[in-house]
């Protein structure tokens, strides 16, 4: 698996101005925060969604329940990959019964981890809507899934890779595209 | 990080420590889902696992039944003696035609030590020892593990003695194997007539007097007094056994600490090897043994059905 870096797409302050510009959206599309909150999908998607929901509540105030999803156990392809999963905690400390949830994810690629996303949070209660907020857009969905709120669409080739670098996790705030698949 | 490579769990005998690690860290996971409203998630979904218990179980065979359940497997359970084993089939027989209908696992109680064994090397699916005879009870001695782990925070270090009859305990010989791996040191404390003779080889130290060790111990695990043992003139009466070795509040005041962790793996019997009062206050974690249970038969089933079919 020979990868090398083609690209760096954006820098930490890139992505800050990313999050600014969709927690607004959210705001305008959703006009108030009562019935919202904010699940993001391990692990990306779940640092993402602490600074998603950080950002709203600095624009707007009120309480804003935030979760984080694993998606292990709901995955269509537990006896296809090789290595084993490392399976992580899900919390979901509130209902989402009538709420209205942002589900938080870095790349939305093929699909099927937002199908896997959608069938967990369903699992816990009947939310409102389910309204999905995404850093990249890759493109080359193998399902009908579609983002709300998008940070960058980036047309990528099925041989390449995105790979979201968060400060949480690998110290840097960036996104860069490689050459060479996952 | 550690794969989990083997197809069957017969003890904690040949698990390495990382093993080990990887499935209570794996059952953290899991706990969450038996408190959701819907406790179920799709991971084990057209998986098939038959559970087979030739002796009598209420907690292993509820817990693996629900377990199974949790992570969408079809299960069904097997009695022995509501089965064709009454009319002397063999167990390799009923293993293989069992397999025959085409499962993923079976989990087996077997008063016979090293039948899991036998049955792992006879059939293809995967088997998992849910007890065999005095030799080991593997998914005991992991709930044990998680559950130490769960309140003290650790395991590696901890003093941890297990009180009762020794000599007949398959939790204990599992106790023991988890626990020395995993750092712990262990005490024995019993009658010498429930005592294995050199035990000792084990890495453990044996006691006979509780009073003395439960001032040293951080937690300590009560075995049940198997009451057909009395007849076998292995110990002098009940009475007796509950007066030397019975945990209960004065045995505490001689200096037990404050944070002394009291664990059993049921079922109780009350007022002998545990007081009533002891078993239902708060020092005591035996239900959330149970709630345990579930959880870390969840990881096992997951690790061994969930991944690649190699």
């Amino acid at each position: 698996m020979n990868r090398r870096t083609k690209a760096r797409i954006m820098d930490a302050s890139a992505i800050d101005r990313v999050i600014t510009r969709i927690a607004h959206e959210i705001l305008e599309k959703n006009k108030q925060t009562k019935d919202l909150c904010v699940v993001g999908i391990r692990r990306g998607g779940a640092c993402l969604a602490e600074r998603l929901a950080k950002k709203i509540r600095e624009i707007d105030g009120g309480e804003l329940p935030l979760g984080i999803l694993d998606i292990t156990l709901y995955r269509d392809d537990l006896t296809a990959i090789a290595e084993q999963p490392i399976v992580r905690k899900t919390e979901i400390g509130f209902d989402i019964r009538d709420k209205k949830v942002i589900l938080v994810d870095d790349v939305l690629f093929t699909g099927r981890t937002i199908r896997c996303a959608l069938d967990q949070l369903i699992d816990f209660g009947r939310p409102k809507n389910i309204q999905l907020a995404i850093l990249i857009d890759r493109g080359h969905r193998e399902l009908p899934i579609r983002a709300d709120y998008v940070g960058k669409n980036v047309p990528t080739s099925v041989a390449e890779t995105i790979e979201v670098r968060l400060k949480e996790l690998d110290e840097v705030d960036e996104v860069i595209i490689m050459e060479g698949e996952k | 990080m550690t794969v989990w490579k083997r197809k069957d769990l017969l003890g904690l005998e040949a698990l390495d420590a990382e093993e080990i690690k990887l499935i209570l860290d794996t059952a953290e996971s899991f706990k969450e889902i038996s408190t959701r409203e819907i406790k179920k998630v799709p991971t084990l979904r057209g998986r098939t696992i038959v559970n087979f218990f030739f002796e009598p179980s209420t907690r292993t065979r509820a817990s693996f039944e629900l377990a199974a359940k949790r992570l969408s497997a079809d299960t069904i359970s097997i009695s022995a003696n509501t089965s064709s084993v009454l009319k002397g089939e063999t167990l390799k027989d009923t293993a293989r035609n069992i397999e025959a209908m085409k499962i993923d696992m079976i989990v087996m109680r077997h008063s016979c030590p090293g039948a899991p064994d036998m049955l792992a090397k006879t059939i293809s699916s995967s088997v998992v020892n849910a007890g065999d005879g005095a030799h080991e009870h593997p998914t005991q001695g992991l709930l044990d593990l998680f559950t130490i782990r769960e309140k003290k925070g650790k395991i590696k270090g901890l003093k941890v003695a297990i009180v009762g009859d020794i000599l007949h305990s398959r939790v204990a010989r599992s106790d023991i194997w988890g626990l020395k791996k995993m750092g712990a040191e262990v005490i024995l404390c019993g009658p010498p007539t429930l005592m294995p003779p050199e035990i000792e080889k084990m890495g453990v130290r044996v006691s006979y007097d509780l009073r003395e060790v439960i001032k040293e111990v951080d937690v300590v695990n009560l075995l049940r007094v198997q009451l057909e043992r009395e007849k076998r003139n292995l110990f002098p009466s009940l009475r007796e056994y509950a007066v030397l070795f019975g945990l209960n509040k004065d045995v505490l005041k001689k200096g037990a600490k404050k944070d002394l962790v009291i664990m059993h793996p049921g079922p109780i019997n009350r007022g002998i090897e545990l007081s009533p009062d002891l078993a239902d206050g708060p020092c005591s974690v035996i239900l959330d043994q149970v709630t345990n249970g579930i959880a870390v038969r969840m990881a096992v089933l997951f690790l061994l059905l969930g991944g690649h079919k190699s």
